[in-house]
């Protein structure tokens, strides 16, 4: 069964992308809404959770009428630069990093709001820079709680379906992902393929979830 | 006690509800799962049976061919079932899944290559897909849409199969296909004459294919049938003059 591990990389591949785009988003959006009091704070964080909340479906349409061909966006990229995102695994990943972002972005949220604020001040009378006090203080004592987001954004990465099937297509080799090549070999009968592809797509999860245990002791173990 | 007694009639209403859509469909509702090309026509067919069957309520239920026949291997309580191609009602045939002797040809349908309406790309015969300009097709999974075996086969007939298979956008059904070039998203993609005329304003038909088999939808009653007496009746139905004059209008053929 060699064309199974095909969505399989093609999944890791997708769900890393996005991971690695979202943690430093999340955490950049984390740290802003977490320390900087500004008007609509609160409505930026219901406008960036909302993805969270959307059926999958809804996200998918948005993306689909503003990255495609004929979309504000979409037809921007390709007329400046030639870029065309549909039906692209470029595409799935933005579908997928949309999808999770809240995850991290509420994890970092609170995971910076538990830090006391305190402790930088300190590092700031004791002669730190701003980037100092972040690396060295604050993002060490956060890191744990922002690391538990990034998994499950990980594992949700992983899982996108429905804005990935809209927005990527299923492309045997070039965007069909675990879940899509699932579902299409379901719709199509083929159930012994669907068996395979269902008992990898278990498998990884449970590898995810066990490493994810070692990596957060007591975090998502609880 | 009082407050117990609330919970617990609370917690037997609520089981209630829950069951209530479940516990077999009703018996007056007609299941239908129908190709999705039939969409329209089966819509407007579902309301005349209903009309002509006071007490009857029709369920349509579209899909690829492929996934319809899945859905009844697996058990869905289906009473009709109408496939775009004969391969699919064959493997139901097989699988004893229709009732004997139900089965018939009702239309038939033609298979065409479409660009967006805009396109000013100039497609004069299958093999013009290989220009470079055309770099996205949007074609039925073969593996599961009917629409797309069709074009397959006859791409292959044309010995081109090869040369677009990397061009090849899969979609779950012919109308996702027709909505990839209706978007403007696949330069051009093969879908039957009818659905194109559904989006005249956003496609236009730049071919018409020959296919090797022609392109014939059987429609047959299910062996495990919740409403057979409703089921024979629209097989009948579908047949009759009224159903064949809708079908003509959506563009359908004789069978």
């Amino acid at each position: 069964m060699e064309s199974a591990w095909i969505p399989l990389a093609l999944s890791l591949k997708v769900a890393g992308w996005s991971t690695a785009i979202n943690l430093v988003l999340g955490v950049a959006v984390g740290l802003l809404l977490a320390r900087r009091r500004f008007i609509g704070r609160e409505f930026l964080d219901a406008v960036l959770t909302l993805p969270m909340v959307l059926p999958p479906t809804v996200l998918g349409y948005y993306l689909l009428v503003l990255i495609g061909k004929r979309g504000p966006i979409g037809a921007w990229l390709y007329d400046s630069f030639g870029i065309n995102l549909i039906f692209t695994w470029q595409g799935a990943v933005i579908a997928a990093t949309l999808v999770a972002f809240p995850l991290v972005l509420k994890a970092a949220r609170a995971a910076f709001e538990g830090v006391d604020p305190q402790l930088e001040k300190a590092a700031r009378v004791l002669g730190l820079n701003e980037w100092s006090v972040f690396f060295r203080v604050t993002l060490p004592m956060a890191w744990r709680g922002i690391l538990a987001g990034v998994l499950l954004a990980f594992a949700r990465a992983l899982g996108e379906f429905g804005a990935t099937l809209m927005v990527a297509g299923s492309i045997p080799g070039r965007t069909q992902t675990l879940s899509v090549a699932v579902y299409e070999a379901v719709q199509a009968g083929q159930d012994s393929v669907a068996n395979v592809l269902v008992l990898i797509t278990s498998i990884t999860c449970i590898v995810v979830l066990l490493s994810a245990g070692r990596l957060v002791p007591g975090r998502v173990a609880q | 006690m009082r407050s117990a007694f609330f919970i617990r009639s609370l917690h037997r209403i609520s089981v209630a509800l829950l069951f209530a859509g479940t516990l077999g469909a009703h018996a007056a509702d007609l299941t239908v799962s129908a190709a999705a090309s039939l969409t329209n026509a089966f819509k407007e067919l579902g309301t005349a049976f209903e009309a002509q069957n006071p007490g009857t309520k029709v369920l349509l239920n579209f899909a690829a061919s492929d996934a319809l026949l899945a859905q009844i291997a697996k058990g869905a309580p289906v009473d009709v079932f109408a496939s775009a191609d004969q391969e699919t009602m064959d493997k139901a045939d097989a699988q004893k899944l229709t009732a004997p002797g139900s089965r018939r040809n009702f239309v038939s349908n033609a298979l065409v290559l479409v660009t967006p309406s805009d396109s000013t790309l100039s497609l004069k015969a299958l093999a013009d897909l290989q220009q470079a300009s055309v770099k996205r097709i949007a074609l039925g999974n073969p593996s599961g849409v009917p629409a797309g075996r069709y074009a397959k086969s006859a791409l292959e007939a044309a010995s081109l199969w090869t040369a677009v298979e990397p061009k090849a956008v899969f979609a779950q059904n012919v109308r996702q296909c027709l909505d990839y070039v209706a978007r403007g998203e696949a330069e051009a993609g093969f879908v039957y004459a009818t659905d194109a005329a559904t989006q005249k304003d956003k496609v236009k038909v730049a071919l018409t294919i020959p296919t090797e088999t022609p392109i014939s939808y059987p429609i047959a009653t299910i062996a495990g049938s919740p409403n057979p007496a409703d089921a024979r009746k629209f097989v009948e139905f579908v047949a009759s003059p009224a159903a064949q004059a809708v079908f003509a209008r959506y563009g359908f053929q004789k069978p």
